[in-house]
């Protein structure tokens, strides 16, 4: 098959998908919605901790907390995923045993991405052999702003062989690219190479994931599953830490790709503090009164 | 239709989720049971002792009932506007006009979400576009034009520039309070005085906007406001002591309003229909451009001069246009117009309701193919879901004529001049879209576009430093901007 | 023995060409109980013709560029410069001294000098860039009607004929004009003036004839998208003005006076048969700090 001319994608109107990002913003998500968006958002949730300081201890904690999120609130989902780094993989793996939280693991030489394809293939393994059920690797930015898209291509279609059976998330680290234009570009070439998820960012630059650019994501991945067929997956990580903000994902979603998206199997959060704040937003909800950090655990 | 091999790839983008009712609160609005004229600062009731209802056009309950100004009452009206012109108005400086503006425009601010409620109540159009857009633009219009007030000579090199005295000014019903500002507010710092007679099924924000003019302590008789039908509009045009006309509407009164005044020595200034073509080349940014048509002929309900009603596609992107144009006005939300989260709302009055009913049927009898997305309507009020028509020629009557109303007439084109032939063949010349990456290309439709107003990459903008005005038989003058000022003057 | 003198024939001037009248007809006004010489008298297939021509050259000489139409002005001015005499004896047989006609002849080259400069000027000065509150990229700019009907001043002949047509044409028209009817005999040597000037076939076009008879040709047809009057009949400003509702033409008076006053020469008179344009574009704005991106 030729190769895909990735100069070629679609253009994007920076002011347009503003424009188009302001009506989504202006929606107001009240009672029942509010509610059910809540708690769709919990259950889309990678939490997360990819910290130099990270041990197996504060990994068990963080798998403690997705299952259980906040026990006093009665039928609370769990989050969808705990991400980590490939080297506790094995703690997280048996500290979740017995739930339905999956282990996500970073890879490929997160987060800059610069190695060789045999360091990165390998670990890549090394988080799957432990058992990790997704791998969310970073691409090689360096070489996508050289123009050299056949080789991004080809390097996330190797780890995706790599991945198995767990599901590839591909980290496109928009903050590094600069325009809308190549993160449409990032997306199609992510997607054709065979990311089950794309996502936007690692958390360690900023920006890190925003509505403007995920609205950018998600229309690559509308236009990819016409083309296709196929669904793939949308991950904004990064930055999105209140829920009202995650409530505005989830109307892009919706109104961009619809209702099928709106389960954990196609949408999630990358976030470490946004469980806490939907919590408190459900206990509002619940209550009637506005809540304190306090009565909610940081782990 | 051909037979499809494969499984057909669709979306559901009509989930429920996230359609919870969310309606604008209503209680903090007061409104009386009746409203009468507004004349040299007071208001007064109609000479004839008649009202008329305006209706709420969502439920069709009524709102108020507003005074019929007959021709007495107008005479009354021109008499104030001459006595405030001569007395006061004309013997200020600019710069103290300039301040009566400005505070103006801040009252409006401070006023804003009482305005934007009562503008959907009684027009139908959504909260979410009179609070984000109509309300804030009309307090922009004062404040931009505050401004000018002690500098219009700045806008006329070797020019001196004088006031006309009064001016009779008529808006029309789709943005009653800003298409109000956007006459009062040029009319004032230019040192006019005004009778302005706001569309007769949207008087409530003209009249709020008197009690607010009272307490901003304009001087009586600088702005009076007289609300009715055609015949209160057809008694300011014909008043032999006005010295312009300033219309909004539909080019049908327009030229009745010209013949009315041909031959004296009335200026005026007309804002008339229009049947905008936007334009989507191959190389566009297809999502965005999409958008832009959806604002472009949804907005408002269509009921807007400049909607983009004629789309012109680029054959080779057209399957991918349309798709895309089918997906997005899925996500559309249409009823209640208080619900914040609604996109379009109630069509303004009964009578434009089956104007663009009647298109619609004609668009059918031609042979066009209709597309409206799934939508459950209110029982009561007036509705029309988004509608597209396909397989449309040039002549088509739904192509050529302008409906006012969230209906798009779809055509393709080959070639960049066939698509300027095609934008240009209509004798309305308001406003036009192009949507190109390519910059020489977009310069290129630009400047070939025969409208006043040409939206690139973009659609439905606007802006008070922005002229805006129509070519040929969608009218002449401008509104807005520095060359929206001479409409308001004289000079020797 | 004496020389027998050719007699000139004026015909009218359509699309570059000087047919006669497609009616056949001529009138002959008088001066001084004298004819002065057998002149077209126009029909309303002649307007229909001379509209035609106006419109196909209109986008040409919109096209041209600003600087080039400047040139052609001036070149205008130059070819008149040295037919000086024709129309001085012109002007004296239409009854004008020989010191007046002189200042006049004087005058209309200056007149069309001072038009000439404008025309790379006049959308520099009233264009504007607005600074609109969103991120967009908007700028206002003048561009021509399109056709123009001159109904020509009936009292100056040559100097009224050419501050009419000059501001008309400076920015992009194309025109068709009503020449005096009592004193056509110079916009028919201006016609030549033109013709021999570089300026395109069909941009002005100049027909003589009864203007009773002609007036609602101008004002009805719906090709022409404006009109410039330039005489003193309310009744005529009355008609034209409820004729030309049909299609919205524009409608610009200047009723007659003393041409020789400064006032003519100004460029709000191109602005008055120029339409505004404004144009929108958005501008990204991805910073380096990637604040909106």
């Amino acid at each position: 098959m030729a190769k895909q001319d990735y100069s070629l994608s679609p253009k994007i109107d920076q002011v347009g998908i503003l424009d188009r990002v302001a009506r989504i913003t202006a929606r107001s998500i009240k009672n029942e919605s509010k509610m059910q968006g809540l708690m769709m958002a919990l259950n889309m949730i990678d939490l997360t901790t990819l910290e130099g300081a990270d041990t197996d201890e504060k990994v068990k904690q963080l798998c403690y907390k997705a299952v259980h999120l906040h026990d006093s609130i009665p039928n609370l989902p769990t989050t969808a995923a705990v991400c980590v780094y490939p080297n506790f993989v094995k703690t997280a793996v048996k500290a979740l045993k017995g739930s339905n939280v999956k282990v996500a693991s970073v890879a490929t030489a997160f987060p800059s991405g610069h190695s060789s394809r045999e360091i990165k293939l390998m670990d890549t393994k090394i988080a799957v052999d432990n058992g990790a059920h997704e791998v969310d690797m970073v691409i090689s930015r360096g070489k996508f702003h050289s123009g050299e898209y056949n080789f991004v291509h080809d390097e996330i279609a190797a780890i995706k062989e790599a991945c198995g059976k767990a599901r590839l998330k591909v980290i496109l680290e928009t903050g590094e690219l600069g325009t809308f234009d190549k993160v449409r570009r990032a997306s199609d070439i992510a997607m054709d190479a065979g990311a089950d998820f794309i996502k936007t960012s690692t958390g360690k630059i900023k920006p890190a994931a925003t509505l403007p650019v995920t609205l950018v994501m998600l229309e690559a991945i509308k236009d990819h599953y016409y083309n296709t067929g196929r669904m793939v997956g949308m991950k904004p990580a990064g930055g999105i830490s209140n829920s009202k903000l995650a409530l505005q994902y989830l109307i892009m979603v919706k109104e961009t790709l619809g209702g099928q998206w709106l389960t954990n199997e196609w949408f999630r959060f990358g976030a470490s503090s946004l469980a806490n704040d939907v919590l408190m937003q459900i206990a509002k909800q619940n209550s009637g009164n506005y809540q304190s950090k306090d009565y909610f655990s940081i782990d | 239709m051909a037979k499809k091999n494969k499984k057909e790839i669709t979306l559901d983008l009509s989930s429920d989720w996230g359609l919870a009712p969310a309606p604008e609160s209503t209680s903090h609005i007061k409104l009386k049971k009746k409203y009468d004229l507004f004349i040299g600062g007071k208001f007064v009731k109609p000479k004839s002792g008649k009202y008329f209802d305006t209706i709420n056009p969502a439920t069709e309950e009524v709102l108020a009932q507003i005074a019929e100004a007959d021709d007495k009452d107008v005479d009354l009206a021109v008499k104030s506007a001459r006595k405030a012109y001569d007395n006061v108005w004309s013997k200020l400086s600019g710069k103290e006009r300039g301040k009566y503006i400005y505070r103006i425009a801040r009252l409006i601010q401070e006023r804003a979400r009482e305005f934007s409620v009562i503008e959907s109540l009684d027009g139908g159009k959504t909260i979410r576009e009179s609070r984000d857009i109509d309300i804030p633009l009309a307090a922009a219009h004062f404040f931009y034009h505050a401004g000018w007030a002690d500098k219009l000579e700045y806008a006329f090199p070797n020019r001196k520039p004088e006031a006309l005295g009064v001016v009779g000014q008529i808006t029309p019903w789709n943005f009653p309070m800003l298409m109000i500002a956007w006459k009062i507010a040029p009319a004032l710092a230019t040192g006019n005085t005004v009778v302005l007679k706001p569309a007769e099924t949207t008087s409530l924000t003209a009249l709020k906007l008197a009690e607010l003019f009272q307490d901003a302590g304009l001087p009586d008789g600088v702005v009076n406001i007289v609300t009715g039908h055609g015949t209160t509009g057809s008694h300011i045009v014909n008043h032999p002591d006005v010295n312009k006309v300033a219309f909004t509407g539909s080019t049908g009164v327009g030229k009745i309003i010209m013949k009315a005044i041909a031959g004296t020595n009335k200026k005026s200034t007309m804002e008339l229909g229009g049947k905008a073509a936007n334009i989507i080349m191959e190389d566009a940014p297809l999502d965005q451009a999409v958008e832009g048509v959806i604002n472009g002929i949804f907005f408002n309900q269509g009921h807007v001069c400049c909607a983009g009603s004629r789309l012109y596609i680029q054959e080779s992107v057209y399957p991918i246009v349309m798709r895309k144009l089918k997906d997005r006005m899925q996500a559309l939300v249409v009823g209640d117009p208080m619900d914040k989260n609604t996109d379009i709302g109630a069509i303004n009055s009964k009578k434009q309701l089956d104007t663009i009913k009647n298109y619609i049927k004609l668009g059918k009898a031609e042979g066009a193919e209709m597309y409206q997305p799934k939508c459950n309507l209110p029982k009561k009020g007036y509705w029309v879901p988004p509608t597209l028509f396909t397989n449309v020629a040039q002549s088509s009557t739904i192509a050529k004529e302008e409906i006012f109303g969230p209906v798009l007439a779809i055509q393709t084109f080959r070639t960049i001049d066939e698509v300027i032939n095609k934008a240009n063949n209509t004798p309305y010349g308001l406003s036009a879209g192009v949507w190109s990456d390519k910059g020489s290309k977009v310069f290129n439709l630009t400047s070939q576009m025969k409208a006043g107003v040409v939206w690139a990459n973009t659609y439905n903008k606007f802006d008070p430093t922005s002229p805006f005005g129509g070519y040929k038989e969608s009218g002449h003058g401008r509104e807005g901007g520095m060359q929206g000022l001479e409409a308001y003057l004289k000079f020797d | 023995m004496e020389r027998l003198e050719i007699l000139k024939t004026y015909k009218i001037y359509i699309g570059g060409a000087f047919p006669r009248t497609e009616s056949g007809r001529y009138y002959a006004p008088f001066v001084n109980k004298t004819p002065i010489g057998n002149i077209c008298l126009s029909s309303r297939k002649d307007v229909r013709n001379a509209v035609v021509a106006a419109r196909s050259a209109q986008s040409g000489w919109a096209g041209k560029s600003a600087a080039n139409r400047s040139q052609i002005l001036y070149r205008i001015a130059e070819i008149l410069e040295g037919r000086r005499a024709q129309f001085q004896s012109e002007l004296e047989l239409q009854g004008s001294s020989k010191a007046n006609a002189t200042k006049e002849i004087n005058a209309t080259i200056d007149r069309l000098i001072y038009f000439a400069g404008w025309c790379d000027k006049v959308t520099q000065v009233f264009g504007s860039v607005n600074p609109v509150a969103s991120s967009h990229f908007n700028f206002s700019t003048q561009e021509p009607t399109g056709v123009v009907g001159i109904i020509a001043p009936e009292d100056s002949s040559l100097l009224g004929l050419v501050s009419f047509i000059a501001p008309v044409i400076a920015s992009g028209n194309t025109c068709v004009v009503l020449a005096s009817e009592n004193m056509p005999l110079c916009s028919i040597t201006f016609a030549e003036v033109l013709a021999t000037s570089d300026v395109p076939g069909g941009v002005v076009n100049i027909l003589t004839g009864n203007t009773k008879e002609l007036l609602e040709h101008f004002g009805k047809h719906m090709d022409v998208n404006a009109i410039f009057y330039g005489r003193s009949s309310d009744d005529e400003i009355k008609k034209l003005q409820t004729l030309a509702i049909d299609n919205l033409k524009r409608i610009k008076i200047k009723s007659e006076g003393d041409y020789l006053n400064d006032k003519w020469e100004n460029p709000y008179l191109i602005l008055d048969f120029m339409e505004v344009k404004t144009t929108w574009h958005p501008i990204e704005a991805i910073s380096a700090t990637g604040s909106v991106y």
